[in-house]
């Protein structure tokens, strides 16, 4: 006790000289000069005043640790965990397949597209009863893992049985089954859209508009899940079809004439909303810049409204409109409908691209404008940008997963519909629909307009120049019925020729299953 | 069976360490002593059960002899320590005492999970150190020329970083440890409690800025030394503690500001110099850009915090062995996995109670040298805390230090443990000033003021 007192009378008087050195060394300046350092004098008497810093520092440094455990409440919250668990590169997954027996995926009524039993010898078999035809969309889970099999593999693989349920397998060393993936699949439709698409290569996506809801997602060539294992090494050494794309949303096509969707907004944004001024004589060719634009088999349509250029499906025309666009306008339009962007969708995908820019030439104007030139985009993105139309210019997020049920039937998670982004005024999404139901009243989609339904549409005849190899991919995306839109259709058949020739009776088909079923 | 017992045990786990949290937080509102004392007996009580079903958990799974004698062994250490701080120093402060123990406990779980081997020398270590701990806060308290040799301090510390930087073996491309007769040893963590020393010492005497200057520049040494050595952690670590003890020696908010911006404009610069700054922050932005190379563990790390969601998947379920050099810098992944997200949460509000501990000594003090000791020890420690564990969550760029007291390592575990005493010892120097200074504390404040005015 009396050691510390000692000690302190020193250091009072230390801190005295120190205080009369400094005073020394400034003395003249003294007035202007504040002491960098509060001499001991000066100091804050009470012990609070004494602390303020401390107190700073300590709450500064406490924010910094309740960061840290909010980020770890964030990242079980959010999306980010459930990414980092289907991450392909993850392989912490497999670790539980010695407790858990992978879950089945099944629809809403119970059919089951994907399910795993275990055979006498212990060994899990997981079996695809629709074979290839859910190939892409369903997925694999040997040789690798791809579709609802990768994107939803941490909810296969873990269950969410009742903890006497889980003591129970335990008690019997027996494997506990994974949760249930309820996706939202028809396999009406989905067979319906499988053998419409028939022996093309291609894609075709049936959404419905006001929920988001996927309903069938086909892409050809394709295989077969069962027996993948034995297929694998020829699949993967056979780079011409390269079977495993799944074209609905990692196929990049040139979008043709159904790209016009968006030339005609556009315009109408150019216009202020108003088309009954446009007025149009189509002689079936215009040639600017070095680039000629004909119309489909050098038509000549003549005198025309947007409307009937529209449903004609006018390229002259719409190139004219082209080379009246703002390229700035028309790319940031482009990009609000997520061209050079990711869709609101978790599936693996491919970028859609549009390659207009400020500077660019009048060929590329024009030929944009019509669907061609750099312009790519994949069936998916053509089905959400028609949902967009259907469902009065509001996008909903496109989902597989309807929900997740523990192996008791009990619901452990639900997909609810989500507003994707506003993409248009309901007065646009309405006159988009006027021209798209003129394509099938009066125009090339005319095959669709003999129906109990009513579809509004748009063909594409979207021609491709691959190295030398050239061709016609066909088109059509578009909805049923005009007045309360059910579903949306979007088929793409390579090769196909023009949409009216083979899109869209495909599309038909497609249509037909759907208010057969009904 | 035995399936079951793991079960059921996985939950239990959670709430003792929950328990063990709230608790630590709940005695600082309580002021009667006796109530207190309550409390800390039940957090022991909290781990002691949680030593004995973890370790009982691991038996049942490896169905190893020696995990029941290393359990054995292990729960007298732990309550032997215990009684040892509790009798000789009854003045101590027994949460920080709690909380030491309780993260050794924690470390020793999850290192005896990871390698069994590693967490005998491990424990060996903290066995020696504990014993060397003890004697620690006597030394605080009564020899006073502790506070008198600044210079010795900032010698002995840029003298031994110097060193590391000469004649250190490199690992991971860093050099971090010196081999001295088969053991190799961390300078930066020892030399981190005497730039502590150091830095109160020169800023408890300067009175202008020109000693401000001074005090800055040696620090800047200690700081560069360390970059050079592409010690980034350690760097940060000294560079903030420095910053903060500044802060509160000086009350000149435009100091740090200066220092802060001064900081940034290096570490701006050292991203350009050089590329293994680059790499760094490339990995924080990507880390799975390059997946197979540097990425590599830090996905991991995710991988396993991913993989233990709120409850863990249960002790010896998981498989953080896949982190790269788990068990010196991804402990905090580990744990996640295993124990689960609540778990590891409340694991980040114990080391936020030490710091506060910390922090409450210092501001309990009236010695200036001994306020910034305290403090900048504390500040050492929730830097180097939210460093390790915001690196692995991929918050901030990992900087590759370990988590005190968790984490493998030595010298970390030696200089932990160290500085745990010295604030044990101030404590109890701060109750002996606060018997001095009767009735009140500001009596004294008081009368140094009219003795200065006085001499002038």
């Amino acid at each position: 006790m009396f050691r510390k007192k000692n000690e302190e009378d020193k250091e009072i008087r230390e801190a005295g000289n120190g205080r009369v050195r400094v005073r020394v060394v400034h003395l003249n300046e003294e007035e202007e000069e504040k002491p960098v350092l509060p001499p001991e004098t000066q100091q804050p008497q009470t012990r609070r005043g004494r602390n303020t810093e401390l107190a700073i520092l300590t709450w500064i440094f406490s924010l910094l640790f309740v960061s840290l455990a909010g980020y770890m409440v964030w990242f079980n919250v959010s999306p980010r965990r459930t990414s980092l668990l289907n991450n392909a590169y993850n392989t912490k997954q497999d670790t539980s397949s010695d407790r858990i027996i992978r879950g089945p995926i099944l629809t809403e009524n119970g059919t089951v597209l994907a399910s795993s039993q275990v055979d006498y010898t212990g060994n899990e078999v997981r079996t695809y009863p629709y074979a290839n035809i859910f190939a892409h969309t369903v997925g694999y889970a040997t040789n690798g893992k791809a579709g609802l099999e990768a994107s939803c593999n941490s909810i296969l693989m873990s269950s969410h049985s009742s903890l006497l349920n889980q003591l129970k397998n335990a008690r019997d060393s027996q494997k506990v089954r994974g949760d249930s993936l309820i996706v939202t699949l028809r396999p009406d439709l989905q067979q319906a859209a499988y053998y419409a698409l028939g022996g093309f290569n291609g894609a075709v996506v049936v959404m419905e508009p006001d929920s988001g809801k996927i309903l069938a997602m086909v892409s050809r060539p394709d295989f077969d899940p069962n027996s993948i294992a034995w297929t694998w090494e020829d699949m993967v050494s056979d780079s011409s079809s390269s079977a495993l794309l799944n074209r609905v949303c990692q196929g990049l096509y040139p979008p043709g004439s159904t790209f016009k969707i968006l030339t005609a907004l556009a315009y109408l944004r150019s216009t202020g909303g108003s088309y009954e001024d446009f007025l149009y004589d189509c002689t079936g060719i215009l040639e600017r810049d070095d680039v000629t634009i004909t119309c489909y088999n050098s038509t000549v349509h003549g005198q025309e409204t947007l409307r009937t250029a529209f449903a004609n499906s006018c390229n002259t025309a719409f190139a004219t409109i082209g080379l009246e666009l703002d390229n700035t306008v028309f790319r940031r339009i482009c990009e609000d409908f997520y061209f050079n962007k990711s869709l609101p969708v978790d599936l693996p995908q491919s970028q859609s691209v549009f390659a207009l820019r400020k500077g660019s030439g009048e060929g590329d104007q024009m030929t944009t404008a019509i669907g061609q030139g750099e312009t790519l985009v994949t069936p998916l993105h053509m089905a959400m940008i028609t949902c967009a139309v259907a469902n009065s210019g509001v996008l909903m997020k496109p989902y597989l997963v309807s929900r997740v049920e523990s192996p008791e039937g009990n619901v452990v998670s639900e997909t609810r519909p989500e507003i994707g982004s506003e993409l248009m005024t309901i007065d646009e999404a309405e006159t988009l629909s006027e021209l798209m139901r003129a394509t099938v009243t009066e125009g090339t989609g005319q095959a669709l307009s003999w129906n109990s339904y009513t579809v509004a549409g748009k063909t594409g005849s979207a021609e491709y120049d691959a190295n030398g190899v050239t061709g016609t991919h066909s088109w059509f995306t578009g909805f049923s019925n005009v007045d309360d839109p059910d579903i949306v259709v979007t088929v793409i058949a390579e090769d196909g020729g023009t949409g009216s020739a083979t899109a869209v009776p495909i599309a038909q088909q497609i249509f037909d299953a759907y208010y057969s079923a009904q | 069976m035995s399936g079951v017992l793991i079960s059921v045990t996985r939950y239990l786990l959670i709430f003792l360490m929950v328990l063990y949290t709230l608790q630590c937080f709940t005695v600082l509102r309580v002021h009667n002593g006796a109530r207190q004392k309550v409390i800390f007996l039940r957090q022991n009580i909290s781990m002691f059960i949680f030593h004995f079903t973890a370790f009982g958990i691991l038996f049942l799974e490896q169905m190893n002899l020696q995990i029941v004698v290393f359990y054995a062994v292990q729960a007298v250490f732990l309550l032997l320590s215990l009684i040892l701080w509790c009798t000789f120093y009854p003045r101590a402060s027994r949460l920080l005492i709690n909380n030491m123990m309780m993260l050794i406990t924690i470390g020793l779980v999850m290192l005896t999970r990871l390698s069994f081997d590693s967490a005998v020398k491990q424990f060996l270590i903290l066995a020696g150190g504990m014993a060397a701990g003890l004697v620690i806060p006597v030394v605080v308290r009564r020899v006073i020329v502790l506070t008198r040799m600044t210079m010795a301090y900032t010698f002995v510390g840029i003298g031994l970083l110097g060193l590391v930087l000469v004649a250190a073996r490199v690992t991971n491309g860093a050099k971090l440890s010196l081999d001295i007769g088969g053991y190799s040893f961390q300078p930066s963590e020892f030399v981190k409690i005497i730039f502590v020393f150091a830095v109160a010492g020169l800023l408890t005497r300067a009175r202008d800025l020109r000693h401000v200057m001074i005090a800055t520049a040696l620090a800047a040494v200690h700081v560069m030394i360390l970059v050079v050595s592409r010690d980034l952690g350690s760097a940060l670590i000294f560079f903030i503690t420095y910053l903060a003890m500044l802060f509160a020696a000086t009350r000149n908010p435009y100091l740090v500001l200066a220092g802060l911006f001064a900081g940034s404009a290096a570490s701006v610069a050292a991203y350009f110099l050089f590329s293994h700054v680059r790499v760094r922050v490339q990995i924080w932005q990507d880390p799975f850009a390059d997946y197979s190379g540097t990425g590599y563990q830090i996905s991991q790390s995710l991988f396993s915090i991913a993989a233990g969601g709120w409850l863990g998947t249960g002790l010896g379920k998981g498989s953080p062995g896949a982190i790269p050099f788990v068990q010196q810098d991804m402990m905090f992944s580990a744990i996640t996995e295993e124990l689960g997200g609540i778990f590891s949460i409340c694991l980040i509000l114990v080391c936020l109670n030490c710091f506060i501990m910390f922090i409450n000594v210092a501001m309990r003090l009236t010695n200036r040298f001994y306020r910034l000791v305290a403090l900048g020890l504390g500040t050492t420690y929730a830097v180097q805390v939210f460093l390790t564990i915001g690196g692995g969550i991929k918050l901030i760029p990992l900087t590759g230090v370990t988590l005190p007291l968790i984490s493998y390592g030595g010298s970390s575990a030696l200089c932990t443990i160290g500085m745990f005493a010295i604030v044990q010892g101030l404590y109890m120097l701060r109750i002996d000033e606060e018997r001095i200074q009767m009735p009140t504390d500001d009596a004294s404040a008081q009368k140094e003021y009219t003795y200065v005015q006085e001499e002038k």
